[in-house]
């Protein structure tokens, strides 16, 4: 597959923007196209898919135990996979059958055209594997002259259809049961069509149902496999892969050898796990525990006066099994501590469902050649190459939202950053272990890195010169023919308003009204309110609400002149800029630590930048202290009413006029990372503490996502992702609150208000 | 465990149980082993075929009073699988906080009776009840290692969303009946201690 990220093209990208142009002309086509035509039933499906994880889990006694529990078994298994290769080699040949371990696609494939050779195949029925997709062993199969059968509903619709899956778990959410009517129409030209869903299932289950009882070779995949037995764990709900396996004597299962866990009892986290986080299902209808070859008699269809059972003695005696283990990558990632975490994936999808892009365009843009959503791209880069992860890689936003989700704690956004630094660095070669932290200086990106990379990725430096030249800057900024050259050039979309620097940086206003108001006698506790990026130069007025809000509740407050915390480089994958700016931030704080101070954050995601990024950028114990100290504003708040604080120094909805304080109704838009560092609902609480109505959103994410929404290529898709948002806030009377900057951005073009910053409502006036 | 706190708890594992069942739309019979063959009489539909519960259950099931009803056909073909409208086999084990059943492959051929057919009605007795997934993974795990067995969890009916919406019966049983034996009585008791099933509760 080609791809316009490869090292041979970086020269061409850098050189001309005629390039860029028409990639990202044929890119944003792509999506336009499939937001349009399977945008709808993905976005109802996946959807509701994470609704049901939300319960499902809810619903669950110690979910985040089970989670911690599973994550220390996969990091126990890879860490002892060539041991449990072996031991598992040992228990299946034990049993009576048969393991290989496949180097490759081709050599998988390969093992598998020889057994059905031997039993001389005609057909082989199979069910829904995502390793077998990857090995494209039903296309192996066919240029044998063997028919290959999908069994799973929604396998088997695309296979009719000559499709790709969308998603991991539910292959064809992108089909509408209407264009599965009308294809099973056209291909089998039914004396009576069916229509209904009912109708259609039925349909397909006596269809294959005959093509099953004719099969010669049953191929499954493997959900795990435990060494110290040999059993085999499938995921299921139709019953398919159960017929697959019955009514067929020779059984081969495909698996990569991640799949392997120790003893057969370590099993039991992921079944309660796995349906709850991807479909949202308590467990599946079926969970087959098989330690083949299986104990059941195979069934003559065609002798069928034969009772079943004429042999109870030598059923298993009948049945072959061959266990076709996969390396395709999987030993080399294993060995590269960025891509090592995804073969803790156990594929539920959980991550395509809470993604906002997955939500609106499915796999089949955010998707590589077999994987598809956040954890893609760690599978893809391991498997494929860095070509095929570049393809859809920038669709993760690094919202985090699938970070909650993963039941096995992967950190599926650093995974997409740290493989689209490898992008912009042109490494193919991904056993280069120490390319992170390599003393690196920020100017040191590589030169053929595109602009637009560079620029969103320097947005400290440009919000710094901009607020200095802010009267020409801004007026410049939304001119026409600018606009224009910027999204020729850099690609940012010119329905987009663009950021207004402010003439006065929050920095300086402290400074200019005499620093700190609160004396150190009067003061009950000291922070420091860190000026980040966007409310030092662009959006001052929630710097100044913060400073009185704390003030009026006897807060000394600093406002010390600091480096910007390196989130937007992250956002464009320059890893080593971002650790840079860590360093400074430290560095910067580290004396206000040292005096105790607390350290105050009013955008969302650089308080999740420091205490989830940074573990990776600072000394432990540093990053720990910044950690520990640091608080989302609503949530410092928070904490200072508990401890006594008097709210009545805080605005309540009755107080005032004007469009504000008209509302005691709260609209209310948690950032996609606050959530996920699990302070969104501190603004919730203090308003309520306050006396306001507040309904929250349910919208994993607005869709703008830092920079994202600006781009040419996904200016649709950011409006699309947003539009629940507008769904349930486009016709309020409420007060629309939101505290992150680009969120702001998104709601104020989606609802065509001017959201603020919570803590702009509860401020004091000036 | 004392008896009596034993029981006890037994009784809010059936609780639970049943309770899941009927979430799951799973239509419950309970009676003690000697209404057995009445219950899936009951419950059964026409025609049926079905695996004597010794051979795909526990071996206490011997012992036991509860048998198939006669109009079920016993070693069946797989003509008579075909045109069979329900299966009834006995399971291992039920799990309380899932309302899952457990379905042991055999050479009686309890996984096709219980997978070809419309309706599985399946017989367990209230004892084999566990309250957790990881109890059941306890029971399975020795099992596994040192008779190699083949077990389906199976919970509820086979289900699809593949077609536009939720559908019944994709490719194993539409509907599943379970009719649980409640020990206790003196006629089940009977078959001695030696019977328990080797779970830890």
């Amino acid at each position: 597959m080609s791809s316009d990220a490869g090292p041979g093209s970086e020269t061409g990208r850098a050189g001309g923007a005629e390039a860029s142009d028409i990639d990202r002309e044929t890119k944003a086509e792509r999506i336009r196209e499939l937001l349009a035509t399977e945008g709808d039933a993905v976005a109802a499906n996946t959807r509701g898919f994470n609704e049901g994880r939300y319960e499902s889990t809810g619903r669950l006694d110690g979910y985040e135990a089970l989670k911690a529990e599973a994550r220390s078994i996969k990091e126990d298994a890879i860490e002892r996979l060539p041991e449990l290769i072996d031991e598992v080699r040992e228990t299946v040949e034990a049993n009576g059958g048969t393991v290989y371990l496949a180097d490759d696609a081709a050599d998988a494939n390969r093992y598998v055209r020889e057994v059905a050779a031997e039993r001389d195949a005609e057909r082989a029925v199979k069910s829904k594997s995502m390793t077998s997709e990857e090995i494209e062993v039903n296309d192996a199969l066919a240029a044998d002259g063997v028919e290959v059968v999908e069994t799973d509903l929604g396998e088997w619709v695309l296979q009719l259809a000559d499709e790709e899956p969308s998603h991991i778990v539910a292959p064809a959410i992108h089909k509408s049961r209407e264009g599965i009517a009308a294809l099973f129409a056209e291909r089998f030209d039914p004396d009576d069509p069916p229509e209904t869903a009912e109708e259609l299932t039925m349909f397909a289950r006596e269809r294959l149902g005959d093509l099953i009882e004719d099969a010669d070779l049953g191929m499954t995949g493997a959900n795990f496999i435990a060494a110290d037995s040999g059993t085999m764990l499938l995921v299921t709900s139709e019953g398919n892969a159960r017929k697959t396996v019955t009514a067929t004597d020779t059984h081969v299962a495909v698996a990569g050898v991640e799949k392997l866990v120790p003893t057969v009892e370590e099993f039991s986290p992921f079944v309660e796990l796995i349906g709850r986080s991807g479909t949202g299902q308590d467990v599946t209808s079926y969970i087959s525990t098989l330690t083949p070859p299986v104990d059941s008699p195979v069934p003559d269809f065609e002798d069928d006066e034969t009772p079943l059972a004429a042999d109870p003695d030598g059923a298993a005696s009948d049945r072959e099994f061959h266990l076709v283990l996969i390396d395709n990558g999987r030993l080399a990632m294993r060995d590269d501590e960025t891509l090592k975490e995804t073969l803790y994936c156990i594929r539920c999808s959980a991550c395509s469902n809470a993604c906002g892009n997955f939500q609106s365009v499915g796999g089949h843009a955010f998707g590589g050649e077999t994987y598809s959503g956040g954890i893609a791209t760690g599978w893809e880069a391991g498997i494929e190459g860095l070509d095929t992860a570049a393809e859809f890689n920038d669709l993760c936003t690094g919202c985090s939202r699938c970070v909650p989700a993963c039941p096995v704690g992967i950190d599926i956004p650093w995974i997409n950053t740290a493989v689209r630094d490898r992008i912009n660095r042109g490494e193919a070669d991904p056993s280069q272990l120490d390319w992170a932290f390599e003393e690196l200086v920020p100017d040191e990106e590589p030169g053929g890195l595109d602009l637009a990379t560079r620029l969103v990725g320097n947005y400290a430096t440009l919000a710094k010169l901009g607020h200095e030249t802010a009267p020409v800057a801004n007026r410049l900024a939304n001119a026409g023919p600018l606009r224009a050259l910027a999204e020729r050039v850099v690609g940012i979309d010119r329905r987009r308003d663009l950021p207004e620097f402010a003439r006065e940086s929050l920095v300086d206003w402290f400074e200019a009204r005499g620093g700190p108001a609160v004396s150190e006698t009067e003061a009950t506790r000291e922070a420091v309110v860190y000026p980040d990026t966007a409310t030092n130069y662009v959006d001052v007025e929630r710097g100044k609400a913060t400073v009185r809000a704390l003030e009026a509740l006897g807060v000394r407050v600093r406002v010390p002149d600091l480096p910007g915390s390196g989130r937007p480089p992250l956002s464009q994958g320059m890893v080593a800029t971002a650790e840079a700016a860590a360093e400074d931030v430290y560095a910067g704080l580290a004396p206000h630590l040292d005096a105790g101070r607390d350290v105050v954050v009013i955008e969302p995601s650089d308080l999740a930048t420091f205490r989830r990024e940074y573990e990776r950028f600072l000394p432990s114990e540093s990053y720990e202290r910044l950690a520990d100290a640091s608080y989302d504003v609503m949530e410092y708040v928070f904490g200072l009413l508990e401890s006594g604080a008097d709210p009545a120094a805080l605005r309540a909805p009755s107080e005032g006029t004007g469009p504000v304080a008209s509302g005691k109704r709260i609209a209310y838009h948690p950032h996609c990372q606050a959530r996920t560092v699990e302070v969104g609902e501190y603004a919730t609480a203090v308003f309520e503490r306050l006396g306001y109505d507040v309904r929250v959103s349910e919208t994993e994410c607005c869709g703008m996502a830092g920079s994202f929404g600006y781009k040419t290529d996904y200016y649709e898709l950011s409006m699309d992702v947003g539009e629940p948002l507008r769904e349930q806030f486009g016709d309020t009377d409420r007060t629309v609150v939101a505290p992150g900057t680009s969120c702001t951005e998104q709601l104020d073009a989606l609802l065509d208000s001017s959201p603020r910053h919570p803590i702009e409502v509860i401020a004091p006036r000036e | 465990m004392p008896a009596g706190e034993r029981t006890i708890m037994a009784l809010a594992d059936a609780s639970t149980f049943t309770g899941r069942l009927d979430e799951l739309g799973v239509a419950v019979s309970a009676g003690p082993p000697a209404e057995c063959a009445a219950m899936i009489d009951a419950a059964a539909g026409e025609p049926a075929v079905g695996v004597p519960l010794a051979r795909s259950g526990p071996d206490a099931f011997a012992d036991s009073p509860a048998t198939l009803p006669d109009r079920v056909g016993t070693d069946p073909a797989t003509a008579d699988l075909r045109e069979a409208h329900t299966g009834v086999t006995a399971a291992s084990l039920g799990v309380a906080e899932y309302g899952s059943v457990a379905l042991e492959a055999d050479a009686a051929g309890t996984e096709p009776v219980t997978l070809f057919v419309d309706r599985h009605v399946v017989v367990l007795r209230e004892r084999d009840i566990v309250p957790d997934m990881p109890d059941a993974f306890d029971w399975l795990g020795p099992r596994a290692r040192d008779e190699s067995v083949d077990v389906v969890f199976a919970t509820g009916p086979s289900a699809t969303a593949d077609m536009g919406g939720l559908v019944h019966g994709a490719h194993g049983p539409k509907e599943v009946h379970v009719v649980l034996l409640r020990d206790g009585d003196a006629a089940d008791d009977a078959s001695g201690p030696g019977d328990e099933p080797e779970v830890d509760r």
